[in-house]
């Protein structure tokens, strides 16, 4: 007689947006490990038709609260390359600010109100809070200058108002930029302690090797130019993405799964996969810490990515102090010229959570016929199931509510985000038992 | 010790942007956790004590037959139920699929749209339960859900102004975009919260805290027209993140008939 067990998780908790989780399991065989994206489509891409270019950066940003500035300056970029807009180094420099401000916010969110209760046996970041209040509390203060940087130069922490195609409406006050830096220089030191005591959790054994792709920048962790590379060798222009990138439908989600060609295999995106491929470029304070914080490069084990997380919170201080200590005066021209004309482009960037790939066409009077946008968390998705079969064999010999628990750590641990995504989950453990 | 006031926040169809802003709500969300129990928050813990609950926040719109009914269940569990943002309170962004064919929409984005549960509209909460309170805004400002929390610890009914956008923007001291540079902006017939951000970035309002009490509509965008404005620039404009609000929805349909 045959054994058949089956573990659900109806809605997965800590993460953003709505996912499940289902298994089957058959005489100890593991049938299915499907992480479900059940949040409602919205179906950006089709009511981005027909819409100016102009209002594409306010659109896309709403596609997700926690990173939309991720979606405004890609939406940017691939629309300044349709009408071959060359925008300032001023400017490029003030988005990535812009953008640094929206990884401190997003990482510190995560590490610290979503991910760190599983290491240290909290339920929520509120619990955790009531023992350790100043672990949490300095996490709030990231989150808090992460957002105070958008304020500055977006205007809004969520959803920026401050953002168009060809730059800036308006440009921030030097002096404002220049009244970030206590704050920043207390980032930067606070998030390399902030490294030190993540690093010292206590991490569950797990390998998952992955092939890894982030976009590679000469100088600097990578942002919002480079090319596309992979840890078994790709190297591509932005522009062929999709001749090695294909996104496809699978009936338990509502988020398209983006696949490595030519065998449609998964990959993974984000901080583990850019430090993996990008330590050498990132600015020298984060450097030493990548070197001293005790994680043997590449890093496989992805319950460790809350030190990747967190290196990268050190990086976006790191980064936006260079910045705004180069800025001596208010950066104006603040926007460039942008004139329409026909064609398609394309960008991507690192959002928070990995590489975001934009495309639109757009029509002689600027309004836009095709969008095609492929979020980090799509991308993720099917290593995030791959990585769940790897885990499961380790965990069936525990009760139902543990092997969930596990799983719902390991999806944690990759930061999906659901809103993103849709076009995400709650477990189903499926063991045979009818 | 009298108990602790229970709050519960769902998502529908939306960003987390709303939610997001509880997570910040300026510094003060760790004494909101001491004075209120937050016992249902999927996003932000694991942990969840059952209802019923004394207040309901809900982000999002409904726009699956599932989400239909879990919009009921959730309000026959709570005493209070307040809508969060654009999406909750006018349908958001995503209603725009209301003017359009929903098959289409999803065959659009999807390869195989029979897997898709979807209905052909994306509408706000009150058009599917009651609904006691309403904060706007794509997203909600922070100062206004610390407002609202705060007034029901105190147990009185929360500031929040109906007044437009103008009226920020003029008590800010920012230069009207409409009158100095000629850009059509909603200002005049958005309701205030946001602090005229746009404006004061030099910018047109573009309507996230949907219509103001009362908002002439017609004069406004008469008055564009007659500064050259194309309608169907003006109906773009209504037609975005509170496209689905009553007196916008009207305009940018009545706008739409004046377009050849």
């Amino acid at each position: 007689m045959s054994e058949l067990r089956r573990i659900s998780v109806k809605a997965l908790t800590r993460v953003e947006g709505e996912g499940a989780l289902r298994i089957r399991v058959r005489d100890g065989t593991i049938e299915i490990a499907e992480f479900n994206i059940y949040e409602p489509p919205r179906f950006f891409e089709r009511l981005l038709r027909g819409r100016a270019f102009a209002e594409v950066p306010d659109i896309t940003a709403r596609i997700c609260g926690i990173c939309p500035v991720a979606y405004q300056l890609t939406a940017c970029q691939a629309l300044e390359n349709a009408f071959g807009v060359q925008i300032t180094p001023a400017i490029a420099a003030l988005r990535r600010l812009l953008y640094w401000g929206e990884w401190i916010q997003s990482h510190s969110l995560h590490i610290h109100l979503l991910h760190a209760p599983d290491f240290l046996g909290y339920e929520s970041g509120f619990s955790l809070a009531v023992d350790r209040p100043e672990f949490v509390e300095r996490g709030l203060r990231f989150k808090a200058i992460g957002s105070r940087i958008m304020e500055v130069v977006g205007g809004r922490a969520v959803h920026p108002i401050n953002v168009a195609v060809g730059g800036f409406f308006k440009a921030p006050a030097a002096a404002a930029l220049r009244g970030l830096i206590p704050d920043l220089e207390w980032g930067l030191a606070a998030a390399l302690e902030l490294v030190r005591d993540v690093s010292q959790f206590e991490f569950p054994s797990l390998q998952c090797p992955a092939t890894c792709v982030a976009l590679r920048s000469d100088t600097g962790s990578p942002s919002d130019s480079g090319r596309i590379i992979s840890s078994a060798g790709l190297d591509i222009a932005i522009d062929e993405f999709e001749q090695h990138f294909a996104e496809e439908q699978v009936p338990h989600s509502t988020a398209l799964y983006s696949l490595q060609l030519p065998d449609r295999t998964p990959y993974l995106v984000g901080p583990v996969a850019r430090l993996n491929l990008c330590r050498e470029q990132l600015p020298p304070h984060t450097r030493r810490s990548v070197e001293a914080c005790g994680i043997d490069w590449p890093l496989v084990n992805p319950y460790k990515s809350i030190v990747a997380r967190a290196l990268e919170v050190a990086a976006a201080f790191e980064e936006s102090l260079g910045i705004v200590r180069d800025v001596m005066a208010d950066i104006n021209p603040c926007r460039v010229e942008v004139t329409p004309r026909e064609g398609t482009g394309c960008a991507a960037t690192e959002a928070p959570r990995g590489l975001l790939y934009h495309r639109y066409s757009v029509t002689a009077d600027g309004l836009i016929t095709a969008a095609t946008i492929i979020p980090p968390t799509s991308q993720n998705q099917a290593q995030i199931e791959k990585d769940l079969r790897g885990l499961l064999p380790s965990v069936l010999g525990f009760a139902d509510a543990l092997v969930s628990s596990r799983c719902e750590q390991l999806i944690r641990s990759y930061d999906p985000c659901i809103s993103c995504a849709t076009h995400f989950l709650t477990l189903v453990l499926d063991r045979g038992e009818a | 010790m009298p108990t602790k006031l229970r709050l519960a926040v769902y998502k529908f169809a939306s960003c987390d942007g709303c939610q997001l802003q509880l997570l910040d709500a300026q510094g003060k969300l760790l004494e909101i956790a001491r004075r209120i129990d937050i016992d249902h928050f999927l996003e932000a813990r694991s942990q969840v004590v059952e209802g019923p609950y004394d207040i309901a926040l809900v982000e999002g719109s409904i726009t699956t037959p599932e989400d239909a009914e879990r919009i009921r269940k959730i309000r026959r569990d709570c005493r209070y139920l307040v809508t969060l943002g654009a999406c909750a309170t006018a349908g958001g962004i995503q209603a725009l699929r209301n003017w359009g064919n929903i098959e289409e929409f999803v065959s659009a984005v999807y390869a195989t749209p029979s897997y898709i549960s979807t209905l052909a509209t994306s509408t706000p909460i009150a058009d599917h339960v009651p609904v006691d309170f309403e904060l706007r805004g794509c997203p909600i400002d922070t100062g206004q859900l610390v407002e609202l929390l705060t007034a029901f610890l105190l147990g009185r009914k929360p500031h929040v102004p109906s007044w437009s956008v103008c009226v920020e923007c003029k008590s800010s001291g920012a230069v009207c975009v409409a009158v100095t540079q000629g850009i059509p902006c909603l200002g005049p017939v958005t309701q205030a919260g946001c602090g005229a951000i746009c404006p004061a970035h030099g910018r047109e309002c573009f309507g996230c805290f949907g219509p103001s009490e009362p908002a002439n509509l017609v004069s406004l965008t008469g008055h564009y027209q007659q500064q050259g404005i194309p309608p169907e620039q003006l109906g773009r404009m209504l037609r975005s993140f509170t496209a689905e609000a009553p007196a916008f929805r009207a305009e940018g349909d009545r706008l739409r008939g004046l377009q050849p």
